[in-house]
C-alpha cells in the first residue's frame, strides 16, 4: 500500500511540475503518510427506465401480488425450485433470485432496503420522472442544477477541491452532478487525456500563459484532473480480493469508481447510471430467474455485490443508494410486462448503514389500497432517504439549500 | 483555401486576443468596460464573432469592404441576401425538412407504426423505395417476436463468394461500388446480414442518396433525427445568412423541445420550420403564438393533456388541469422568474389554455381547440378580468398580455443582451432594448437594431468576453479550416462529448447563453480532442486540408474558445 502511494506521489508531481503542486493534492498524496479524517463518499446510482421493483424486491406475503401477476410474479420462497424462488429476507420480503450476490451484504448487516419509495410527482414520463429525480424538486421544472451539485459544500477559494471530488461516469455531466459546485463527467478514467502528446504540451503552455483567468484556472483544473488520473492508471488495478466485476459497463463504471476513492484522490461524490429496464413486454423468461428483467438484475447484483467487496477497509467511509424515476404497474400487462407505475424500491448500502431491514410503510396491494388503482402506493419520498445520506456524508445538519421547500423525514438507516 | 492560410486566420485571432487581456488589466470597473469603444479595427473581428458562427478565411476582409454597418445591415435583412448554392445541395438530400409530420410518420415509421401499418391501421409510403424498406423493418420485427431472434441467411447464401470476398477485403471504394450496383431489396438483405464495422464503412464511402437507405435499414425513423441535426450543423457552417441561424439557433434554444420526449421526434421539425424560423425577425407575438399553437409544445409541456375540472371532459374523466405549459410560459418565454407573476397566474393562465390541444397525436398532429376540455369560467391573469365564455380566445387574450408586458420586453432584451454583448449586460442597453420592444409592437429586428447600433455593443467590454458554446466552438473551427462537411453523424458525436446535443436539452430551459456554463474540466478537454481529431482528419464525415499540428493548438487554444 505505501509503496503504490509513494509511486503516486511521484509520478503526479512529476505531471502536474514540481514545486507547482497544489492543496488538494499535497493533501490527498500525503493522507497516507499523515493520517488525517478520510472523505466521507455518497456513490448514487441511476436506474434509468423504471425499473420493476416488486419483481425485484418480492412482497412475497402478499395474495394480491400473486394474483395481480399470474404469469410473471416471482415464486414463493417456499416453492419447490429454489434457484428459481425469492430469497426470503424478513418472512414477507424476498428479493430476486438473480440478486443472490447481494444477500451475504444483507446478511452481514450493511445493505437495507427502502420500499415504496420514490417521488411523490404524479408523471409517468421518464424524462420528467428522471429530471425530477436528478434536480432533487418533484414538480418544479425550472431547478437548473442537481442535488448531488448542491450536496457539495461551496471548495475554498485557496483550495479549489480535488478535480474529482464530484464525478460521474458518463460522457457528459448528468443533471444531477450540474450546478455551481465543479464536477466532472469522465466516460473513462482512461480516456481523461488529450490524445496527442504533441498537443497537450501546446495546451498546456497556452492555458497556463492566458490572462483570462477563468479560461487560466479551469485550465488549471483539467491538467490536474489529467494528471491525477493517469499517475492512477500507471499501475495496473487490481480489485480487492474476492470482487469479481461482471462484464459491460455497469460493473467497469463501479471498478472505477471504487478505484478513485480507494486511491484517496479527493472523492465526495459520484455517480452512475444503469438503463434497460422499461419492460413493457416480456419481462420475464419461461421462469422468473430467466429473461430480461433477470438479466439485468444478474449484472446490477454482481456490480454492486464485487463493488462492496473491492471497497475492503474503505467500506466504513462509502454508502451507496440506488433510485429509478418510478415503479411499474402492480398488474402485469397483456404482454407479460409492466407499465409505467408510481413508487419502487431503493437499495442502500455502507458501512455506517443500519442494514438487513426493509424500511418504510408497506402500503399493501389490495386494489384499493393502489396508486390510482393500479400502482404501489408510495409512503417515503426519495428526498428522505437522499437526506439522510447526504447528512452523513456531509455532517451538514441543514438541508434546506440540498432539498428546497421540502422537509425530510427522518428514517433512521444510519448507524 | 490553401493550408498555409489556415494558421493565419487562427493567429490573427490569438494575436488580437491577447491585446485585449493586456488592456482589460489596465482598466477599471465593468461599468466603464461598456463606456470604452473599441478600436475602429476591431470592429469587423468584434461583428463577425457575434453575429455569425466564426469567421471564414477572407470574411473580415469583406466586412471591411462593405463597410460594418451595412454589413449588419444585410444580415438583419436575409431575404436580400442569395444562399450558398453548396448548402442547397447538400440539404437537398435531406427529405424529411420539408414533410409534414403526418409524412414522417408514414415515410419513415418507428417499429410501433410499421407494426400498425402491417396491421392496416396506417397506409405504407407511396415511395417504392420507402415501402420497401418498410417492408423490410415489418419483416423482421414478425420475425423477431416468433422467435425471439431474427432469421438471419449468412452473406454467403445471398451473393456470390467473389461479391462476398469483395465486401470482406476490398478497399472501401470498391465495396460500395458492389453495394450499389445490387438490386435494392438484396441491398437491404446485405445490410440486416453484416456487422457494424463493415456497415460504417460502406456508410462513409456511400453517396448520399446510399448512404440514406443504408442509415434507414437500422431503423428509418432515426433518420428524422439525423436530418434535422444534420440541417442545423449545414447551415451553421455553409449559410450565407448568419444571423439568420443564430438566431434560429436562439430562438429554438429560448422556446426549447427535447427531441426525445415521445412523439416529438416526429414533430420537432415542422415547429422549427413553421413555428420559429419564419419569425426570427418578426413580431414577438406572431413568434409566441406560433410556439402556443404548435403541436411539438403543446406535447413537451403537457398542455395537450389539461383538462379544466368543470368541463364536461374534465367531469367525466379523472384528468385534470395540467400547470406544466402555464408555469414555463410566464417564467421561460415571456415574464422571466423575476416578472412579477404569482402561483395563482400560473393556475390562472392554465386555465385559459385548457383545451389547446393537438388532434390526431400520433398521427397528422394539428392543433385543435376542444372545447369540451375548456374551463370556461371567468379568470383574472395578471390583474385583467377574463370574462367566462371566451373560448379559444382565452388564450389569444394572454399571449396579447404577455408580448406586451413590460417584464416581457426587459427579459427578452436582457436575454438577446446576454447572446450577442456580454454575459452581464449593462442596465442601460436592456432599457433601452425594451423601450424599442415597447414601442415598436415587440418588432425583433427593430430591437437587435437598438443593440448592434449601440456603443455598449460596439464597447470594450463586450469584445471577446465570451465564451463560445460547444455548438459555436465546433461551427466556426469547421468554418476557420474551411472544412468540407460530408455528412454529420462525427460531429454529432463531438457534440455529444461537448455537452450540447443538439435538439436534446432536456429542460424546458436550453442551453445557458452564459460563458460560465461552459467552463468544465470535461467539456474543455473534449474541446481539445476534438481539434487533435478536426486538423488530423478523424471526425467522420469531415474533411480539412493537411494542416499544420499547431492549428490543432490553435483550435483547441483559449483565444479560439472567446468571441
Amino acid at each position: 500500500m505505501h509503496t503504490r502511494r509513494f509511486f503516486l506521489r511521484n509520478s503526479a508531481l512529476a505531471m502536474v511540475g514540481a514545486g507547482a503542486a497544489p492543496l488538494w493534492l499535497e493533501r490527498a498524496l500525503y493522507a497516507a503518510d499523515a493520517p488525517s479524517p478520510r472523505k466521507k463518499i455518497l456513490v448514487a446510482i441511476f436506474q434509468r427506465g423504471a425499473a420493476d421493483g416488486l419483481n425485484i424486491v418480492v412482497p412475497h406475503g402478499e395474495k394480491s401480488y400473486y394474483e395481480m401477476r399470474p404469469t410473471i410474479a416471482v415464486p414463493r420462497p417456499s416453492a419447490a425450485e429454489t434457484a428459481n424462488a425469492a430469497i426470503d429476507l424478513d418472512g414477507f420480503f424476498g428479493l430476486h433470485p438473480a440478486l443472490a450476490p447481494l444477500k451475504p451484504v444483507w446478511d452481514d448487516g450493511h445493505l437495507a432496503i427502502v420500499h415504496a419509495a420514490g417521488s411523490p410527482d404524479p408523471t409517468r414520463s421518464h424524462f420528467d420522472a428522471q429530471d425530477f429525480m436528478e434536480a432533487g424538486t418533484p414538480g418544479l421544472k425550472a431547478t437548473t442544477d442537481g442535488w448531488m451539485n448542491r450536496a457539495l459544500s461551496p471548495a475554498k477559494p485557496a483550495d479549489h477541491g480535488s478535480p474529482v471530488r464530484a464525478i460521474a461516469l458518463d460522457s457528459t455531466l448528468p443533471r444531477v452532478l450540474r450546478g455551481a459546485n465543479s464536477a466532472v463527467a469522465i466516460q473513462n478514467l482512461r480516456d481523461f487525456q488529450v490524445r496527442n502528446a504533441g498537443a497537450l504540451g501546446a495546451f498546456q503552455s497556452l492555458y497556463a500563459d492566458t490572462h483570462d483567468t477563468a479560461l487560466h484556472a479551469l485550465g488549471t483544473e483539467t491538467f490536474e484532473a489529467m494528471a491525477l488520473l493517469q499517475s492512477i492508471q500507471k499501475q495496473h488495478y487490481e480489485p480487492a480480493a474476492g470482487a469479481r466485476y461482471p462484464g459491460g459497463r455497469f460493473g467497469d463504471c463501479l471498478r472505477q469508481i471504487a478505484q478513485l476513492i480507494k486511491a484517496e484522490v479527493g472523492v465526495e461524490m459520484a455517480f452512475a447510471d444503469v438503463g434497460g429496464w422499461d419492460h413493457h413486454v416480456n419481462e420475464v423468461g419461461a421462469l422468473a430467474s430467466e429473461g430480461q428483467l433477470a438479466a439485468r438484475l444478474t449484472e446490477f447484483g454482481q456490480a454492486l455485490a464485487a463493488f462492496w467487496a473491492d471497497l475492503d477497509d474503505r467500506c466504513d467511509d462509502v454508502s451507496l443508494v440506488t433510485m429509478s424515476e418510478f415503479g411499474r404497474t402492480a398488474r402485469e400487462n397483456g404482454g407479460r410486462g409492466t407499465d409505467h407505475g408510481h413508487a419502487n424500491c431503493m437499495f442502500v448500502m455502507g458501512g455506517g448503514v443500519r442494514g438487513g431491514r426493509v424500511y418504510g410503510k408497506w402500503p399493501g396491494l389490495a386494489p384499493e389500497q393502489l396508486y390510482e388503482s393500479r400502482d404501489l402506493a408510495l409512503t417515503t419520498d426519495f428526498r428522505d432517504v437522499l437526506a439522510e445520506l447526504v447528512k452523513g456524508q456531509s455532517g451538514n445538519e441543514d438541508l434546506t439549500k440540498v432539498f428546497p421547500h421540502y422537509s425530510p423525514k427522518p428514517i433512521g438507516l444510519l448507524s | 483555401m490553401s493550408a498555409r492560410k489556415i494558421p493565419a486566420v487562427l493567429t490573427a485571432v490569438l494575436i488580437l486576443g491577447l491585446s485585449l487581456d493586456a488592456r482589460k488589466k489596465s482598466d477599471g470597473s465593468a461599468a466603464a468596460q461598456f463606456r470604452q469603444p473599441m478600436a475602429k479595427a476591431e470592429k469587423p473581428e468584434h461583428a463577425l464573432n457575434r453575429l455569425t458562427f466564426g469567421a471564414r478565411a477572407g470574411d473580415i476582409q469583406r466586412v471591411q469592404k462593405l463597410g460594418v454597418k451595412k454589413w449588419i445591415d444585410l444580415q438583419l435583412h436575409p431575404d436580400r441576401i442569395a444562399e450558398n448554392p453548396v448548402l442547397l445541395e447538400k440539404l437537398q438530400p435531406l427529405d424529411t425538412l420539408g414533410m409534414s409530420t403526418m409524412q414522417m410518420l408514414q415515410n419513415y415509421p418507428s417499429p410501433a407504426l410499421v407494426k400498425e401499418m402491417a396491421a392496416g391501421k396506417l397506409p405504407f409510403p407511396e415511395d417504392p423505395d420507402k415501402r420497401m424498406m418498410v417492408d423490410r423493418l415489418a419483416a423482421r420485427l414478425a420475425a423477431k417476436s416468433d422467435s425471439g431472434v431474427p432469421d438471419r441467411p449468412s452473406l454467403d447464401a445471398l451473393l456470390q463468394p467473389d461479391q462476398v470476398r469483395t465486401l470482406r477485403t476490398a478497399p472501401p471504394q470498391q465495396k460500395v461500388e458492389l453495394f450499389a450496383s445490387l438490386a435494392p431489396a438484396l441491398q437491404y438483405q446485405v445490410l440486416e446480414n453484416i456487422g457494424q464495422g463493415l456497415r460504417m464503412q460502406l456508410y462513409a464511402a456511400a453517396p448520399p442518396a446510399l448512404r440514406r437507405r443504408i442509415r434507414s435499414a437500422y431503423g428509418s425513423q432515426a433518420l428524422v433525427a439525423q436530418d434535422l441535426t444534420e440541417a442545423k450543423l449545414l447551415r451553421a457552417v455553409y449559410s450565407n445568412c448568419q444571423l439568420a441561424e443564430v438566431l434560429a439557433d436562439f430562438w429554438y434554444n429560448h422556446f426549447n423541445i427535447y427531441l426525445d420526449k415521445g412523439a416529438d421526434h416526429f414533430m420537432v421539425t415542422a415547429y422549427e420550420r413553421d413555428a420559429i424560423r419564419p419569425n426570427i425577425l418578426g413580431r414577438f407575438e406572431d413568434l409566441l403564438r406560433a410556439t402556443a399553437q404548435s403541436p411539438a409544445m403543446l406535447f413537451y409541456l403537457d398542455n395537450w393533456e389539461s383538462v379544466g375540472a368543470n368541463s364536461p371532459a374534465g367531469q367525466r374523466r379523472k384528468r385534470g388541469l395540467n400547470e406544466n405549459y402555464g408555469r414555463e410560459l410566464l417564467e421561460l418565454h415571456t415574464l422571466g422568474v423575476d416578472g412579477g407573476y404569482t402561483q395563482k397566474d400560473v393556475t390562472e393562465v392554465a386555465r385559459c389554455f385548457t383545451g389547446w390541444t393537438i388532434r390526431q397525436p400520433n398521427r397528422a398532429a394539428e392543433f385543435e381547440f376542444n372545447a369540451r376540455m375548456h374551463d370556461d369560467g371567468e379568470k383574472t391573469v395578471l390583474g385583467v378580468h377574463i370574462p367566462a365564455g371566451g373560448g379559444i380566445h382565452d388564450g389569444y387574450q394572454v399571449l396579447h398580455l404577455l408580448a406586451h408586458h413590460p417584464s416581457t420586453a426587459r427579459f427578452i432584451s436582457r436575454k438577446l443582451a446576454i447572446r450577442f454583448v456580454a454575459d452581464d449586460p449593462p442596465e442601460s442597453l436592456v432599457n433601452r432594448m425594451a423601450a424599442t420592444f415597447l414601442s415598436k409592437d415587440g418588432d425583433l429586428r427593430a430591437v437587435l437594431k437598438t443593440m448592434f447600433d449601440s456603443p455598449e455593443f460596439w464597447s470594450r467590454g463586450a469584445y471577446r468576453s465570451k465564451i463560445k458554446s460547444p455548438f459555436e466552438m465546433v461551427a466556426s473551427a469547421l468554418r476557420a479550416m474551411d472544412a468540407e462537411v460530408d455528412f454529420t453523424s462525427g460531429l454529432n458525436n463531438q457534440l455529444n462529448q461537448l455537452g450540447e446535443a443538439l435538439y436534446r436539452k432536456a429542460e424546458p430551459t436550453g442551453y445557458s447563453n452564459s460563458s460560465q456554463e461552459w467552463l468544465n474540466s470535461a467539456g474543455l478537454l473534449a474541446r481539445m480532442n476534438f481539434s487533435v481529431a478536426l486538423v488530423n482528419n478523424k471526425v467522420a464525415g469531415v474533411k480539412v486540408e493537411p494542416a499544420q499540428p499547431s492549428d490543432a493548438a490553435a483550435l483547441g487554444s483559449p483565444d479560439f474558445q472567446k468571441k
